[in-house]
């Protein structure tokens, strides 16, 4: 077992007292550390929000790259170096709006990657908008009469996309978020998380009391089997008074993209030799063109 | 020097034996350029393709066709404006052509194309081997080197359809050279030529970046920028590259970023619609630091413009692509040998200065064949220089936690560590940020930082290849070209300097950071200038004013998505 202040920095988070993505960053360090890894063998990839600065907070490493385009990143990083544990935390607008079709192509190519998304139903840093998770009749900034848009379910969109992995938490309960991570890691291939977090300032309505008496635990139910697709998508369609959270799917039979990528048998491309071809290799290319 | 154009519609075949052909004339010891002219679309449609000979290099191709295959019957009033008085046109026996219409001065030759495909092979889509063995025998070259390239081309087809091709080729050559080879006066006589290759300029460029240490390439197919994405996923196994075809541009450049942030030389291939998609991650790699190369293969635009066709439109979109300021490098390859070299030579410039760099090369480059020798590649130029890559040992002797990634230094260029090393944990930013990589927004900071990343342009400058000067030193006429132009550009400076008309050319290569003093210099010096540009505005001839002051009235320009030819060129003067 690590130590979670191998994972400190000394920066100041600038999200509001009582942000649910506390919540989400103490429970990842705390997952790395009960997993015993060390900052350099993690890259945290991120997109734009205000979830997505968890990168900066945490001494990893780490890439904060564009808004929606988290998952292609974290691909290059993982093709680059399958040896990094790499995980993405973005926010619910940068993955299920712009960054919607890259989640079904990463859960589709299943790529070894846990995408944690901290799904607040609101757009943080830019104030308030309502965002693709948020409910029918949101009235936010641009939605004054309402929002007229069904939300997105994305844990059926990665079911239906054929992620290997697909689970849901929220941030009141780091214990429960930190074992879920766990799992995502020891997972191969694709693992999507979706963290219901509170968003204190601009969406009150679905803060800690919200969530708190509606919440319950996938893994309490002895009658639930998380390898039943099925079941999933059943699941994965229940919000009501009743919200499940827990692992909804998970299968370990279909192998990893890296797995199967060929010119990653013989280890990272990134500790392979760089163009160190032998004369025969050279001369074999040449002569396809004489 | 012959030009021989097959003209049929598309799905016959066209492409692919004109290349065929072109490689056993160059097997016969000529030299060759292939130029092809096809339509976005599978069947249907009218396609050529040109190969022209000769036993002097050749650098482009030119208009004037010696002998036409007419594979259809609207070839013919197609090219027959472009064929030469004695030339020759092949159009099968059935086909409803009078003679006379032609012209007096050019040969008929009406053959049984069909016939023979039918009778002596069993099928009639071996109308395109008939054809150009009939080529062959009219002209009176060897037909071994065509039966060479059959024996290869249909290999993997099984023996039968080799032996069949065979057969097919050996009936319509000596018909040929019985009827008709005393009565054409175009014969070529080969010398020894060993050691040549036939290739195109992105096969040249995937080779160089290839054997350059590219390990990782993502793209999304668009013509023309494509066939590198799919010459590189055709070795990505053998040669440990990792080659993806993804979901859209978007991720491409967004993979090749995450790719090189982890270490390793990774690229992405495109033409201007996909450019058009990736340009927020161009600027994330400019904020970055991030080394990619990004392949930009130019067709016209706006828009999805002419798919299959050629120009160079994008130059001053990709030099100021993305909001904001950072620096760039573009390289604009102008032949096969350069195609080459720009291949590995983008990455070490990447590594090197941390930055994106693009190669813009066009249709017209990407697609035309020619032959080079191997020696002409300068494999033994070709190095990798990962710049300030930090080693292993280097990284071991850091001290704990104060890695500084973005360090402000001299020449701009901060030391680069590859995350997986306990001492060079670091954080990217897309956010403006200070030394260690943290978001800031420091006015002083912000200052420090935008001098240290523009300060490497300043460094890289002294490494951009100033333009070339072709021709005599004093002329009355100096053309400015660049890129794919050189080719079309050299040959209609020895065309004018032959007849008598003193003319050069000056031809940039490496176009930013922009080599502005040698420009000036050499531009100077010239007494009549003339842009010549495969765009609609001239967008050289603007950069140079802007970057250098000279203003080059005269501009040859050519924008029907064709490529310029020396005779047009010429005729522009
Ligand atoms: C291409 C682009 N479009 C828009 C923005 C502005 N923007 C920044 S964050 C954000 C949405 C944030 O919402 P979310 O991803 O849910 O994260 P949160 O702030 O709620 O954590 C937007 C639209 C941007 N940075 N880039
Ligand atoms: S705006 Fe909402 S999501 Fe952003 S920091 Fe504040 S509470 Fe957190």
């Amino acid at each position: 077992m690590g130590d979670v202040r191998d994972f400190y920095v000394p920066i100041r988070p600038t999200w509001c007292t009582g942000c649910g993505n506390f919540g989400i960053w103490n429970a990842l360090k705390q997952a790395l550390a009960q997993l015993d890894l060390k900052p350099h063998q993690v890259a945290v990839i991120s997109g734009i929000g205000c979830g997505s600065k968890l990168p900066d907070y945490t001494y990893v490493n780490g890439f904060m790259g564009l808004h929606g385009r988290t998952l292609p990143l974290a691909t290059g990083v993982k093709m680059a170096n399958h040896e990094l544990v790499v995980i993405c935390t973005h926010g619910d607008g940068d993955a299920y709006a712009e960054g919607l079709g890259h989640m079904m192509h990463a859960a589709r190519r299943n790529i070894g990657i846990v995408d944690i998304v901290q799904d607040n139903r609101v757009y943080g840093l830019t104030k308030g908008q309502f965002s693709p998770t948020s409910e029918r009749g949101r009235i936010s900034k641009t939605s004054p009469w309402g929002s007229i848009e069904l939300p997105v379910n994305p844990l059926l969109v990665a079911l239906a996309a054929g992620a290997t992995f697909v689970a849901r938490s929220w941030s009141g309960d780091v214990d429960h978020l930190t074992w879920l991570i766990t799992e995502a890691i020891k997972h191969r291939g694709y693992a999507l998380i979706d963290v219901l977090q509170p968003c204190v300032t601009f969406n009150r309505a679905q803060a800690y009391d919200f969530y708190r008496p509606r919440v319950y635990k996938l893994e309490e139910d002895p009658h639930y089997d998380p390898t039943n697709l099925n079941l999933a998508f059943q699941k994965a369609q229940e919000w009501d008074d009743r919200i499940p959270i827990g692992i909804f799917y998970r299968t370990e039979e279909r192998p990893a993209y890296e797995e199967m990528m060929p010119a990653l048998a013989f280890g990272p491309l990134v500790k392979q030799p760089l163009g160190q071809f032998s004369e025969e290799q050279i001369q074999k290319l040449m002569a396809e063109f004489v | 020097m012959i030009s021989v154009r097959a003209a049929g519609e598309a799905g016959q075949g066209v492409e692919s034996s004109s290349a065929g052909f072109a490689k056993a004339m160059m097997r016969s010891g000529f030299h060759v350029f292939v130029l092809l002219d096809y339509h976005s679309r599978i069947r249907g449609g009218h396609n050529f393709a040109t190969v022209r000979i000769s036993t002097e290099p050749l650098w482009s191709h030119s208009e004037p066709v010696h002998i036409l295959l007419a594979l259809d019957e609207e070839a013919i009033p197609r090219h027959l404006s472009q064929i030469v008085p004695g030339g020759a046109i092949i159009y099968d026996e059935n086909h409803q052509v009078n003679p006379e219409t032609l012209g007096g001065d050019i040969l008929a030759v009406p053959a049984p194309i069909i016939r023979i495909a039918r009778e002596v092979g069993g099928k009639e889509l071996m109308a395109n081997t008939v054809a150009f063995a009939i080529a062959a025998g009219l002209m009176e070259l060897p037909l071994e080197p065509i039966e060479g390239i059959i024996q290869e081309n249909f290999r993997k087809k099984g023996s039968a359809v080799v032996a069949s091709n065979l057969r097919v080729s050996r009936v319509a050559y000596e018909w040929a050279r019985e009827n008709y080879a005393r009565r054409i006066p175009f014969h070529l006589t080969p010398r020894a030529m060993p050691g040549r290759m036939l290739m195109n300029g992105n096969e040249a460029f995937a080779l160089g970046a290839l054997l350059g240490g590219c390990k990782f390439v993502a793209g999304y197919p668009m013509t023309p920028g494509s066939p590198v994405l799919e010459w590189m996923a055709a070795h990505a196994a053998r040669y440990g590259v990792v080659a993806m075809q993804v979901e859209d541009e978007i991720a491409a450049l967004n993979m090749a970023v995450g790719a090189a942030y982890a270490g390793v030389r990774a690229m992405t291939t495109t033409s201007g619609g996909g450019f058009s998609l990736m340009v927020e991650a161009l600027g994330l790699a400019g904020m970055t630091e991030t080394p990619v190369v990004i392949y930009e293969a130019q067709r016209p635009g706006p828009s999805t413009g002419m798919a299959t066709r050629t120009e160079q439109g994008d130059l001053l979109f990709v030099l100021h692509a993305s909001q904001g300021e950072f620096p760039r490098i573009v390289l604009a390859p102008g032949t096969i040998e350069q195609a080459f070299e720009t291949g590995w030579r983008a990455f070490n410039l990447a590594e090197r200065y941390q930055c994106p760099v693009i190669v813009l090369s066009d249709h017209y480059l990407a697609t035309s064949l020619r032959d080079v020798t191997q020696e002409a590649l300068g494999l033994e130029k070709l190095e990798i220089d990962r710049g300030k890559l930090l080693s292993e040992a280097q990284l071991d002797a850091l001290p704990e936690r104060e890695y500084k990634r973005y360090a402000f230094t001299e020449d701009g260029i901060s030391p680069r560590a590859v995350p997986g090393h306990p001492k060079g944990v670091y954080t990217v930013m897309s956010d403006e940020h200070d030394e260690m990589g943290h978001i800031t927004e420091d006015p002083v900071n912000r200052r420090l930082m935008m001098e240290k990343r523009m300060r490497k342009l300043k460094l890289a400058l002294n490494e951009m290849r100033p333009p070339s000067l072709y021709g005599p030193e004093e002329a009355e006429i100096t053309f400015v070209g660049w890129g794919s132009t050189y080719g079309p550009l050299r040959e209609a400076v020895d065309r004018l300097n032959a007849g008598g008309v003193k003319a050069n050319m000056v031809h940039i290569v490496d176009v930013w950071p922009f080599p502005a003093e040698a420009v000036k210099n050499i531009l100077s010096r010239a007494r009549r200038l003339i842009a010549v540009e495969n765009n609609y505005s001239g967008q050289m001839a603007d950069l140079i004013r802007m970057m250098t002051g000279i203003e080059i009235k005269e501009r040859i320009l050519k924008y029907d998505g064709r490529p310029l030819s020396p005779e047009f060129i010429m005729k522009g003067v």
